[in-house]
């Protein structure tokens, strides 16, 4: 048997004791589109979609755990509730077809820079269980994912879950992409607004080799808020803005300018803001 | 219509059967990277999901697994055994058309008709889930489904015919 | 233009039934099913499935080329390049410049170097990428502009045609002038049906071709060359055709699967990958145009001046043909008295171009229509009534010299969409989706602009320039298995989604009346249709159909005649009956085809056009038709995200022979027509592509189109069949224009360059 379908965690690790050269498989929207294009020829794969500890998720007080094999169409159909700049990435992923079958998982496994959810997950402080055989281990996103389509992700090791903070406080996801559906971001960005911890996340993606959180402009407006009413002066928003361009490096390429990428990133994160302030 | 021959050099084939519009189909000695969009056009005779990219970006292969809207070109085939899959050519009994595929034919929603199994596919898909979806709902649920030939007008038009007659029928 | 000749029953007044109903498509049941054929579907016992493999390089030398390690994977039954050939090495449109297969050069990314037999195309797949190509890389001539003087990058040189204006005083000037500079990216057909096709080797040496392609005749000529096989020998067969829009004009597998097969003795298929498609087929060509117009005060052209390159690309195609078209009709549709253009079709190392639905007209249309709002502003005109003031009409000159025959409703077209209903204001509450950037969240309301354009455009219709188009039918009457008279339509129109089928089959159910029609597969049984192009099919086999039909209907009225004692000339056939005029008696249909099946075959050939002399004056083309549209959009101005609102039109179309496919024709072009002015771009960085896919190459989806709201003028063509004129190229050529003017006017920005990208309109101060 070459396409192992193991239903339980400890069959992925079996099968892949069997078949170490084996393709982990998810919800198939990178890995088919590299083998039908020629460029990838899986000797073996492992498909993850029947094993039952990756599936589903669950809502607690706290944080949202998420199934490594928790869809997109998931998240934006049952999470808009509870995470809501998250659901708002999902409904942007690809198309329908693509949201059905791609996982939160897989996504991080394919680590993009251009990975829709990804800046969100980064915003919001989220937690990637990896697992193996003879353990876990619990890493933050940002540690997770190193470059361009690198994780730190060993052989042998499955994404189980992602476990993502509830915060308090409004949540805005804004993707700058020419098309209105089906389009790789040439901007995106997810901000997150922590009342109780009394902070601003930014995460930004498309204009890096990964996804990465503008943390000059977060500790800049962290001061800059008033926390009873959430407001901040004008002049604050705009700096925020520009703190969030200057942590940006973008290149050009075939979907946008690095002068375009840097002049969004300060747009969307700008508006981003304000649209969590109180007017 | 169906191949049974190995794929020659690459020893990398596996067997698996696939229940496919109800029925178990078995496939053997397939290469293990075919999509399930390959296996149903070149192995089981069901050509009616189409190949316009591939890459999951045009919709055209789209069928349900599970009962959920997919891109066939994205499932690897072998990992489809064990789960129901719907094609265009299971929608409808044997020789007649659905409501939606009658309205596409009133409504001049096809031309070339390449794009029009997939779009088929997943009107039937949101009118399961949502049978009062609005066409704003229309137009985000086929925002997967490109069309080069009609600009979708059509395709509107029939959706909302659908609705109409499906309304007139449980008054 | 003088009409062509034809029998006299041809002009009979009474309304053909059928004709001008919507009459619903025969093959769309079996689309919806999933069980109609396309040419990727087919499948025979024993095939193989073939591969090709190209160039990675725009400009190289190849120094060697090694099939060896393709011929040593298990599976794989035969590899050919050029050095295989044993006929025409090259083919082509126009002129036969194409190698078949790469002969020690590549001039593009993607020329096909070499071709794979094998038993899975997964093996063919990884055998064509074995084949060990060592290539000397060179440097690409990619600027169309210095391709003009640049030393040749082909023994043909450099330059497909320098076309040249001169018409009234070309020195005249005007009062007011505006001038300006425009750019037109590379736009690609992206039809949805992958080239494909099957070829079967026969047992007379020759080849049957089963394929997916506009032009049957044309096709087989150039594959029988390239097999040195007399035409005989290559038969074509039309397969189910997922789309054309000109992108199949030219040659993709055919000459390969062919060659494949003849060489493996067993049937060949091959099909490309949407990535493959991107190299495997002809684009639009992209061009440079300067304009500059001269008026009177009161905003009365007095005279256009416009220099013009189009990128060819590496290879002929139809280039010769696109800068006639663009530079015929470069004004746009207004009255010119003098004028000077200058246009250079040229070859370099970029992808080679050749038919796009538009044909040249759509990047002169773009540029014109800027200088005409250009034109309005220094005017201080209205830009809707400045075009009114200038429309051409029947009976005016066009800068070719040719006085316009035919009709011309140009101020009609203006005037009905001027006044068709604008869209509502965008609501403070808008969907999301409604908004540019849709679920990406980008805009409030409030961050959005509208603005309205208006663009008019005309081209020909029917080949041009002393070409002798024409189409062939071939009709038979007979009874049919339940004693019904049945009518066959034979043709080798290709059918490509625009709906020629149905026209057929109502056709011939009015000129016979006849409710059991036929149309068989197109196949090069019979003569030549023409391509499927130039808007044509309807005007040309339609016309075909019809005298064939009439050809049938002269020996049903003789057999009648014969039957009552009286003179053909005393019988009609009405509704299926052939009575006398006096209504007095009659003979069925039915009885009249007793003695056996009635068939003819007539030609239908346009009225003759003549090629354009050395200053671009002739009497070039057949039949004009023109539309006018308005673009409403919505555009966010910070982050230069467009969201089409509605595109109005008024299309000057004759006669609808089909309502219900006519508002499907012209809703489809105007879909391009907007994929041009806001997304589709063939990105190119030194002749290499850069998104071969429709991940980067973007196409409207359901959630970017806009409502179309349209209406048809309707003034019946003398000399077209029915009076209608074909509808599927005006309404790309001007929506374009129109969707950039409305952003113009809500941004304020010149923009000179299509497709408008965020970056023109968020980053220009």
């Amino acid at each position: 048997m070459l396409v192992a379908r193991p239903t339980t965690l400890s069959g992925v690790f079996d099968a892949l004791d069997e078949l170490p050269d084996a393709h982990l498989l998810a919800g198939g929207t990178d890995l088919m589109v590299e083998v039908n294009f020629g460029h990838r020829r899986p000797p073996a794969v492992v498909a993850l979609r029947r094993v039952e500890e990756l599936r589903g998720y669950q809502v607690l007080d706290d944080e949202v755990v998420l199934g490594s094999g928790v869809t997109w169409a998931e998240v934006e159909h049952d999470l808009a509730g509870v995470l809501p700049g998250l659901a708002a990435a999902a409904r942007t992923v690809g198309s329908p077809q693509m949201r059905n079958a791609g996982t939160v998982g897989g996504n991080i496994g394919t680590a993009s820079p251009a990975g829709d959810g990804l800046p969100v997950l980064g915003a919001l402080d989220a937690t990637v269980v990896l697992a193996r055989r003879d353990g876990e281990r619990r890493l933050p996103l940002a540690e997770v994912i190193t470059g361009v389509k690198q994780t730190v992700i060993e052989p042998g090791e499955v994404i189980r879950q992602i476990r993502v903070p509830r915060l308090d406080g409004p949540q805005q996801f804004l993707k700058v992409g020419t098309r209105n559906a089906m389009v790789i971001s040439i901007v995106v960005c997810g901000l997150a607004v922590d009342r109780a911890g009394r902070s601003v996340r930014l995460g930004l993606g498309s204009v890096a080799p990964r996804p990465l959180r503008a943390t000059a402009a977060e500790a800049f407006i962290a001061g800059a808020i008033d926390w009873d009413r959430l407001t901040a002066p004008p002049d604050a928003v705009a700096r925020f803005g520009e703190l969030a361009r200057e942590a940006t490096d973008p290149i050009s390429d075939q979907r946008g300018t690095a002068a375009f990428r840097r002049h969004a990133v300060g747009v969307v994160a700008t508006r981003a803001l304000q649209r969590s302030l109180a007017a | 219509m169906s191949s049974d021959e190995a794929t020659g050099a690459d020893q990398a084939t596996e067997r698996y059967t696939l229940s496919v519009n109800g029925t178990d189909r078995p496939v053997a000695d397939a290469w293990i990277g075919e999509s399930l969009l390959y296996v149903l056009r070149e192995r089981l005779g069901l050509p009616g999901s189409k190949n316009a990219c591939e890459q999951g970006e045009c919709g055209s292969c789209s069928v349900l697994l599970d009962g959920v809207l997919v891109a066939s070109c994205c499932v690897l085939a072998a990992d489809a055994a064990g789960s129901d899959v719907r094609t265009v050519e299971g929608l409808s009994p044997e020789g007649e058309l659905t409501d939606v595929q009658r309205a596409f034919v009133d409504q001049g929603a096809v031309q070339c008709g390449f794009c029009i199994p997939g779009m088929i596919v997943a009107i039937h898909d949101l009118l399961d889930r949502r049978p009062d979806a609005d066409e704003l709902a229309l137009r985000e649920a086929i925002s997967g489904n490109l069309c080069r030939c009609t600009g979708y007008g059509r395709v509107f038009a029939a959706f909302h015919a659908v609705k109409q007659e499906r309304a007139r029928a449980s008054t | 233009m003088p009409a062509p000749s034809m029998p006299s029953t041809f002009t009979r007044k009474r309304r053909a039934p059928g004709l001008g109903e919507s009459v619903l498509r025969p093959d769309a049941p079996a689309k919806t099913k999933g069980q109609f054929a396309f040419s990727s579907d087919l499948w025979m016992e024993g095939m193989l499935w073939g591969a090709t493999l190209r160039s990675p390089h725009p400009s190289a030398r190849i120094r060697s080329l090694d099939p060896a390690p393709a011929l040593a994977i298990g599976g794989v039954h035969a590899v050919i390049t050029n050095d295989d050939l044993w006929g025409s090495r090259t083919y082509g449109l126009e002129h036969h410049d194409q190698p078949v297969f790469a002969d020690q050069v590549v001039r593009y990314h993607g020329e096909p170097v070499a071709a794979v037999a094998a038993d899975h195309p997964e093996i063919a797949r990884r055998a064509a990428a074995a084949i060990a190509v060592d290539y000397e890389v060179l440097d690409p001539l990619v600027d169309s502009e210095a391709a003009i003087t640049a030393p040749p990058i082909h023994p043909d040189g450099n330059l497909f045609r320098h076309l040249k204006i001169r018409f009234g005083d070309p020195g005249a000037r005007g009062e007011v002038v505006v001038e300006g500079d425009y750019e037109v990216g590379m736009q690609d057909q992206a039809f949805l049906g992958p080239e494909s096709g099957l070829a079967v080797p026969s047992e007379d040496g020759g080849v049957e071709l089963y394929v997916a392609t506009q032009w049957l005749h044309v096709d087989r000529d150039q594959i029988a060359a390239c097999l040195n096989l007399p035409r005989e020998k290559v038969r074509l067969t039309l397969a189910g055709t997922g789309g054309a829009f000109g992108g199949r004009e030219d040659l993709s597998m055919q000459i390969h699967a062919c060659l494949l097969a003849l060489v493996t003795r067993r049937p060949v298929k091959m099909v490309y990958s949407r990535e493959e498609s991107f190299f495997g087929h002809v684009h639009r060509h992209p061009a440079r145009l300067w304009y500059r117009h001269h008026a009177t005060r009161d905003g009365r052209l007095v005279s256009v001046e416009s220099r013009m390159v189009f990128d060819g690309g590496a290879y002929a195609s139809s280039s010769t043909a696109v800068i006639s078209n663009a530079c015929a009709f470069a004004p746009g549709p207004y009255f010119v008295p003098n004028a000077k253009v200058d246009g250079y079709a040229v070859r370099t190392n970029n992808p080679p171009c050749g038919a796009m639905r538009g044909f040249g007209a759509v990047q002169t249309s773009f540029a014109a229509e800027a200088q005409m709002d250009k034109l309005a502003a220094a005017l201080g005109m209205d830009p809707v009534e400045l075009r009114l003031a200038n429309a051409l009409k029947q009976h005016d000159q066009l800068i070719t010299g040719q006085v316009i025959i035919g009709t011309a409703p140009v101020a009609e077209c203006i005037t009905a969409c001027r006044d068709l209903p604008l869209p509502e204001p965008l609501a403070a509450d808008a969907p999301a989706l409604s908004l540019p950037g849709g679920a990406g969240l980008t805009a409030l309301a409030g961050d959005v602009r509208r603005g309205v354009g208006f663009a008019v455009g005309f081209k020909n219709l029917g080949f041009s320039e002393g070409f002798d188009d024409y189409s062939t039918a071939r009709v038979r009457l007979e009874l049919g298995p339940a004693d019904e008279p049945l009518a066959t339509v034979h043709l080798a129109t290709a059918e490509v989604g625009q709906g020629f089928v149905t026209v057929a089959m109502q056709i011939a159910r009015a000129e016979l009346g006849v409710r059991e029609v036929v149309v068989q597969a197109a196949d090069t049984q019979v003569g030549s249709a023409g391509s499927t192009s130039a808007s044509r099919q309807t005007m040309m086999s339609g016309g075909a159909i019809q005298m064939a039909c009439s050809a049938v209907r002269e020996v049903l009225l003789e057999r009648a005649a014969l039957d009552l004692h009286l003179a053909p000339a005393d019988m009609v056939l009405e509704e299926g009956e052939l009575v006398t005029r006096d209504g007095g008696a009659s003979v069925s249909l039915a009885d009249a085809l007793r003695a056996g099946p009635i068939e003819a075959t007539r030609e239908f050939h346009h009225a003759p056009t003549e090629p354009l002399d050395e200053n671009g004056q002739g009497n070039a083309h057949w039949s004009l038709a023109f539309a006018a549209h308005r673009a409403v959009v919505d555009v966010d101005p910070e982050l230069g995200l467009v969201k089409v609102v509605q595109v109005a039109t008024a299309q000057d179309i004759g006669k609808a022979l089909n309502p219900l496919a006519v508002t499907g024709q012209i809703e489809g072009g105007i879909a391009q027509g907007i994929g041009l002015a806001v997304m589709e771009e063939i990105v190119l960085d030194q002749g290499k592509v850069r998104n071969p896919s429709f991940t980067d190459y973007l196409l409207p989806t359901a959630l970017d189109m806009p409502p179309v709201v349209q209406t048809w003028i309707e003034q019946p063509e003398r000399g077209a069949p029915y009076g209608a004129k074909g509808v599927g190229e005006p309404p790309t050529v001007s929506s374009t224009g129109a969707v950039v003017a409305a952003i113009r006017q809500a941004t304020g920005l010149p923009l000179r360059r299509v497709p408008v990208r965020p970056d023109d309109i968020a980053l220009t101060p």
